[in-house]
């Protein structure tokens, strides 16, 4: 206690404790009206104007975009391959106005290719040029020099930025996408969080570099893993499953011109027969865009057992879930596995 | 306002969702923007906001619906009488009460309505309106449906604490809810062009129909909810209903839904088991110093060997041998074994399954054999000959026929995992085959899908067995399951924070 009690800063009593955090003003919480005006004023917004960007957002996908462009939080996005994750952060920056910026995340990203690096090289240059300098009037003190040419060194100008400080740093409006967020180790993640929660960055040489503009931050996720619950407290969480019938129609008929709509509604369908399948792998939105335009090519009007036994390739890429599609869907002549295999 | 979210939030952390503070408040900035008009939109924030995973959003989404109930969905018309009749306000304290003057208006309500009954519809004619219904796939319609079948069938007595099914259930069966599909699939056919559908069209508009009856059964579910919340208020109700999430669910108990969903769960769950059991030592060992080459180094420091050198260390090549229980005791958790074994096959070569209950019998080619876990899992139980007496489980048995016919496939670098519940019948345990199974082994886990506190009573022999394993683990749960993989520690050895077996005994 006696200890303590010397020490100037140090508190005597409960009440003190209490009188001192009374007095620590809080911290300033980012609010959106003074630094950043709000992209979207409503959720129908954001839904037209995905839709002119060309991605058609439901209800679910408008509410989380509207939310995390007015409470500032990063949006982690997860679901099956292909179901428009990496899509939707492309389509809500071109929606802004905004600058994309993105982080494809692998095993054994670390926070030189992520958040910064110093760019060494510059940086022995810089030594090397200050010692030929030094060596010709010698009238610089040792000690004097080194700390100036400290300072000079860990400068701006040999700072090398990675997407999540650039993301930081940039004054005009970003959405920062950080892609695939299940494939780094789980160590990594902490990497993120402080971008992630506060928006700033520590550089120990140079102190703590804070957004001037909070960027949309979009994290996706194929589910491969469990991330950690720093991560995912620090997002909001939006699971992208594959389209309705409706929507999977309206995307059909947005991508691919010059479809009939009974082309479309037979192919959403089909596809969603598919989908309520045992299947290794289910056909992706992608996927069944390829079919479509494969069939709009091909010239068919309708489908019927041929075509499918013709193209089912297109949606389906094991052959163990071909044979089993063929049989459930009663196309099961033989073709489809030949197919499968060219 | 804040209130009900708070009540919510409670709700949700009992049914096990884990909501920290910061998302609540999250939750409570989201509801701020949002407002409390279009349900949809708010299920979604506070969803996003609250619900971090999606395994767990059928728990948050029958919470959300209990809770607010009362926030009429978005484009939802007709029959507003019976809306407004349960379609409470907040009070001052914004929270859902139940109140005594609710429940003798449903009460009055519905015997009125059983009068009514005769002079309007019967069963027949709502039986048609169901059919027409789900035939036009109108959501109004089928709400419309369900509003009446509800009101006219289910039978409702205010003040008794249920969750609902039985009322689903008398609903359902007046509707004739089994035989739906067929009888629509009749009208599509007599509709046909010919009367006949191919294969293909048959097929689509199967699946059509059966997510349009699947909305007609969510439809009524939502209505009786809604009676039981204005009858008995939502926080008791979210109580009678909650169920347990997913990872928490007893295997041994799961029901078919559920077993389904874990299979799915399975598969990320057993490419980490197999890796952690098969992993390499790369972080711990280094190999043997190799004298040549730190001789060879040291002559550019001077003959000084300031760096030693070392060999770099054999990749051991992982082996994993496992024995599965697949006797009646354990049937729903043999189903779950066999989807593990199958699931852990098909990530790691060099995986040697076998299936036991008297007999013993290798299946690992049978598993390779069949991409399709199903099929597989079928084939196992009829072809495994896994039979030698009785059919009872012979644990004892089981593992001498394995040491004398198997035995030398089990070597030092050989990790073996035992699943069962060691319910021996009061055979031999031949306790003598672990002894020297462990001898041979690098190590041995043994999955047990009992209760702990049921071991070793009656005829369980896991007390006779335990002292030779590196562990033996309650698992009988997705999380436990889980758990285990997680505290296998990189080098295939258990770290002290599960439960040794030593400490068992």
């Amino acid at each position: 206690m006696s200890e303590t009690g010397t020490q100037p800063s140090g508190f005597n009593s409960r009440e003190d404790v209490t009188d001192h955090l009374g007095h620590i003003t809080p911290p300033t919480t980012i609010s959106l009206q003074d630094n950043t005006e709000s992209i979207f004023q409503s959720i129908d917004e954001v839904s037209s104007r995905l839709a002119s960007a060309g991605y058609l957002s439901d209800n679910a996908i408008s509410s989380v975009v509207y939310l995390a462009d007015h409470l500032s939080k990063p949006v982690l996005v997860e679901g099956p391959a292909g179901t428009g994750k990496t899509e939707l952060a492309k389509s809500v920056a071109t929606a802004a106005a905004a600058k994309l910026l993105r982080l494809q995340c692998y095993e054994g990203l670390d926070e030189s290719k992520a958040l910064y690096e110093w760019n060494y090289r510059k940086q022995l240059l810089r030594i090397q040029a200050e010692r030929v300098v030094g060596s010709d009037d010698g009238t610089t003190q040792p000690d004097d020099s080194w700390s100036s040419l400290e300072g000079d060194i860990f400068s701006e100008e040999f700072l090398l930025e990675r997407p999540l400080l650039s993301a930081i740093r940039e004054t005009d409006r970003v959405v920062l996408l950080i892609d695939e967020v299940d494939r780094v180790e789980l160590e990594t993640e902490a990497l993120l969080l402080e971008v992630l929660s506060e928006y700033q960055v520590s550089i120990p040489e140079m102190g703590t570099i804070s957004a001037s503009r909070i960027p949309m931050v979009f994290l996706t996720s194929n589910g491969t893993r469990e991330l950690s619950e720093a991560l995912k407290r620090r997002c909001l969480f939006l699971y992208l499953d594959y389209p309705d019938i409706e929507r999977e129609r309206k995307i059909i008929v947005s991508r691919v011109p010059s479809i009939t709509t009974e082309l479309a509604d037979q192919i959403a369908r089909i596809v969603r027969s598919l989908r309520e399948m045992d299947l290794k792998k289910h056909p992706s939105v992608s996927e069944t865009l390829d079919w479509a335009r494969t069939l709009v090519l091909l010239g068919i009007k309708s489908i019927d057992e041929q075509a499918i036994n013709d193209t089912l390739w297109v949606l389906l890429k094991y052959r163990s879930d071909l044979e089993k599609a063929a049989k459930e869907l009663g196309t099961a002549q033989g073709g489809a596995v030949e197919n499968g295999r060219r | 306002m804040l209130e009900l979210l708070t009540t919510f939030v409670e709700e949700l952390r009992e049914a096990g969702l884990p909501v920290s503070l910061t998302e609540s408040i999250d939750a409570a900035n989201a509801l701020h923007q949002i407002g409390l008009e279009n349900r949809d939109v708010l299920e979604n924030a506070l969803g996003a906001t609250m619900c971090k995973s999606h395994s767990h959003w059928k728990v948050f989404k029958t919470t959300f619906d209990i809770f607010f109930a009362n926030i009429s969905k978005e484009g939802l018309t007709g029959d507003d009488e019976q809306i407004s009749l349960l379609s409470r306000d907040i009070d001052e304290s914004g929270f859902l009460r139940y109140r005594q003057s609710d429940s003798s208006l449903l009460g009055a309500k519905l015997s009125s309505d059983r009068d009514a009954d005769k002079m309007s519809i019967d069963v027949h004619d709502l039986a048609k309106a169901a059919l027409d219904a789900l035939l036009s796939g109108d959501d109004n319609r089928i709400g419309m449906v369900a509003r009446y079948a509800v009101l006219r069938f289910a039978g409702m007595e205010p003040g008794r604490p249920v969750g609902g099914t039985y009322y689903l259930y008398r609903t359902l069966r007046a509707l004739d809810y089994d035989h739906l599909a067929d009888k629509i699939m009749e009208v599509e056919r007599a509709s046909a062009p010919g009367g006949v559908l191919s294969a293909l069209q048959e097929r689509l508009a199967r699946d059509e129909h059966r997510f349009h009856i699947e909305k007609l059964r969510t439809a009524i579910e939502d209505e009786i909810r809604r009676h039981l919340i204005a009858d008995r208020g939502a926080k008791p109700l979210a109580r009678s209903v909650r169920k347990p999430l997913l990872e928490d669910v007893d295997v041994m108990h799961a029901s078919r839904e559920e077993l389904e969903g874990m299979r799915k769960a399975i598969q990320p769950l057993s490419r980490k088991l197999a890796v952690r059991l098969g992993r390499r030592d790369r972080h711990i060992r280094k190999g043997t110093l190799d004298f040549r080459a730190t001789m060879r180094q040291s002559l550019s420091t001077g003959g000084v060997p300031l760096q030693p050198r070392f060999r770099s260390p054999k990749p051991s090549k992982p082996e994993i041998v496992i024995l599965a229980d697949i006797s009646g005791s354990v049937a729903t958790f043999a189903r779950f074994t066999l989807q593990l074994l199958h699931a852990v096959a098909s990530q790691l070569k060099g995986v040697r399954s076998f299936v036991f209950i008297d007999g013993i019998d290798e299946v690992t080619d049978l598993l390779a054999g069949h991409e399709d876990i199903a099929d597989a899992v079928r084939l196992v139980s009829t072809e495994a000959d896994v039979m030698w007496v009785d059919g009872h489980s012979d644990y004892g048995h089981a593992f001498t026929v394995f040491l004398e016919r198997w035995g030398e496939c089990v070597g030092p670098r050989t990790t073996l995992l035992i699943l069962g519940d060691a319910r021996n019948n009061y055979h031999a345990p031949q306790s003598w085959v672990m002894r020297d199974l462990r001898r041979q082994a690098r190590s041995i886990f043994w999955l047990n899908p009992e209760p702990r506190s049921y071991w070793g009573t009656g005829d369980s022999a896991i007390s006779e067995y335990a002292g030779y394993c590196d562990a033996v683990v309650e698992c009988r749960s997705l999380r436990q399951l889980e758990n285990f993989v997680t505290e296998l520690a990189g080098n295939g050895r258990l770290p002290g924070g599960l439960s040794v077996a030593g400490s068992y005994v």
